[in-house]
């Protein structure tokens, strides 16, 4: 079986969220990676690197630049024509190309897989990961999210893959980029750290949000994440979510702050590897899932798990 | 201009899902379902845009059992115009879903099609997708703001912050939990609702087989985390991330 991986990328570097997509490739067959962008030289070189990469093709023109699903599905379903399975990460960018290549190909796509059980069955949550699903695919060909989580990283080291240019197609005309607003961070990146410290509408503004996380995420190397409403109170950006309509997230530890621990909020992290709770609502569901808890006030706790740190 | 948008009838998002212990499920039944939140977030939408007089017409569409029409009911309630009910107690899968729309928007020609970015008990995040692909028309996906003039333009929320993309109409959007509050249904348009024209169909009227292409084995539960432990001061907790590695 042959698979073709859709490469994220930001037009500079392969992203984390690829290798752990190899990785899932890899238990169905030969992984080739497919690169679409303008002037990507330098990312299909080291998208060969990545071990356990065959292959590489490469897409490039103007058209391609911002990766618009309207211009990439072509390319992709093209290319479907002799691979087996179309496999992407499940991130916005992989999430908004891969269901319309399934449509193109006239397959129904199986999102988010946790595990691979075989050629054609798979796991995946449903139910904002309440529920474990089994399932068997009876298209003969497959397109395929990964839950980038569940999946060890792929080496960035070790390949030695050809880069093939293929045809960018032309541009559909449909749809134009216009403007991205970048959430700057210096922090780790939120799906990647191996910690994360997340605060919820008990923080009661931005600044003090800020105030009190940046200082203990500084301390421990980790990303911050948010609440749906911490979010929605305009804490932090929207992009710090962390749930089944934001980010899901399995770092190494997880602490959860002022956060109550709503299901949609535990869809995105209840496989981190140990979460800590500080609440001061010693019922609060976080509890339910914390492997360490705190209950008090976040105000006195967290600056003084600051200093101690 | 004429707007489609697509509902869903799901299990309500407060309630915990529990598992049927033969495995071959969740367990329905006297369960509350509602509108997916994602869905009344386009309604809302919607509705905005005929508010502002962008919009002429509303029509509403969901695919699944005859309960499904308690659904499109709140849609219309809400302020959509009537209602297409693609009955069928089959459990339609996205693409099947997205085949019916496309074919439901070759009638109906509408110039925008609004859905949920995805339904909160399968997780697939693909109706949009696929409608806009059978469709051949372009897609803002997962779009917190939306602005109509001769195009589309609209802000979709992606992982490193927020894009900005324009679409030629006609076109497909997918909302996200920030693009609206949406509004909830007074009595007298409930009362009003219920004389609003609902049609109802099925999915052989539009020539679709709804046959799945993914056979569900089983269901179980996740694995369940092991109990944890309380500590009581934040000297205790500082010992246990110092022990774990976490902290130096």
């Amino acid at each position: 079986m042959s698979v073709l991986v859709l490469v994220e990328h930001d037009g500079k570097a392969v992203k984390d969220a690829t290798l752990a997509t190899v990785t899932a490739a890899a238990q169905l067959g030969e992984v080739h990676a497919l690169v679409v962008g303008n002037n990507t030289d330098a990312v299909a070189a080291e998208a060969g690197k990545v071990a356990g990469v065959a292959k590489v093709y490469a897409a490039n023109s103007p058209a391609l630049e911002h990766q618009l699903a309207e211009a990439v599905a072509p390319i992709a379903a093209k290319l479907m024509e002799s691979h087996d399975a179309f496999v992407a990460p499940a991130t916005t960018t992989g999430k908004n190309i891969a269901p319309r290549v399934a449509a193109l190909l006239d397959v129904m796509q199986i999102t988010d897989i946790l595990s691979v059980e075989g050629p054609d069955t798979f796991t995946r949550p449903i139910y904002a990961g309440n529920a474990i699903a089994t399932v068997k695919s009876k298209d003969a060909k497959k397109v395929i999210t990964v839950r980038t989580t569940a999946f060890e990283k792929a080496a960035r080291e070790g390949g030695s893959a050809s880069v093939e240019q293929v045809d960018a197609g032309g541009d559909p005309g449909t749809s134009s980029f216009v403007s991205l607003d970048a959430s700057e961070s210096e922090r780790p990146e939120l799906t990647s750290a191996k910690v994360i410290v997340s605060g919820g509408r008990a923080f009661g503004s931005s600044e003090q949000f800020h105030g009190l996380l940046d200082p203990l995420a500084d301390k421990l190397g980790a990303a911050v994440g948010a609440s749906r409403a911490a979010v929605d109170a305009g804490y932090a950006p929207n992009d710090y979510q962390v749930g089944q309509t934001g980010k899901i997230v399995a770092p190494q530890v997880y602490v959860a702050i002022g956060i109550s621990g709503a299901i949609q909020h535990l869809a995105g992290m209840k496989d981190s590897k140990v979460i800590v709770a500080i609440n001061k609502d010693e019922d609060a569901p976080i509890f339910q899932v914390a492997d360490i808890g705190l209950v008090g006030d976040l105000f006195k706790i967290v600056p003084e798990l600051t200093e101690k740190l | 201009m004429k707007l489609l948008v697509a509902v869903k009838r799901v299990i309500d998002f407060n309630v915990k899902p529990r598992v049927k212990l033969d495995g071959s499920g969740v367990d329905l039944a006297n369960v509350k379902m509602s509108m997916n939140p994602f869905d009344e977030i386009a309604v809302e939408e919607a509705i905005r845009l005929k508010e502002k007089g962008v919009a002429t017409e509303i029509v509403a569409v969901s695919i699944g059992p005859a309960r499904a029409q308690e659904t499109l009911r709140t849609a219309l309630a809400m302020g959509a115009d009537r209602a297409i009910l693609v009955q069928t107690d089959e459990e339609v899968e996205p693409l099947a879903v997205a085949k019916i729309l496309a074919k439901i928007a070759d009638e109906e020609k509408p110039e925008l099609v609004i859905l949920g970015k995805q339904a909160i008990d399968d997780d697939n995040n693909a109706t949009g997708q696929m409608l806009a692909a059978l469709l051949g028309w372009p897609q803002g996906t997962f779009a917190s703001k939306i602005e109509i003039a001769d195009s589309a333009t609209v802000t979709r929320e992606v992982d490193g912050g927020l894009e900005t993309v324009k679409l030629n109409l006609p076109a497909v959007v997918t909302t996200d939990l920030r693009l609206n509050e949406p509004r909830y249904a007074s009595l007298p348009n409930i009362m009003k609702a219920k004389s609003k024209p609902l049609a109802i169909k099925s999915p052989g009227d539009y020539g679709v087989d709804v046959a799945r292409r993914l056979e569900t084995l089983k269901v179980v539960e996740p694995a369940r985390r092991q109990a944890g432990i309380k500590v009581g001061s934040v000297d205790e907790l500082v010992e246990k991330l110092k022990g774990m590695g976490i902290a130096k």
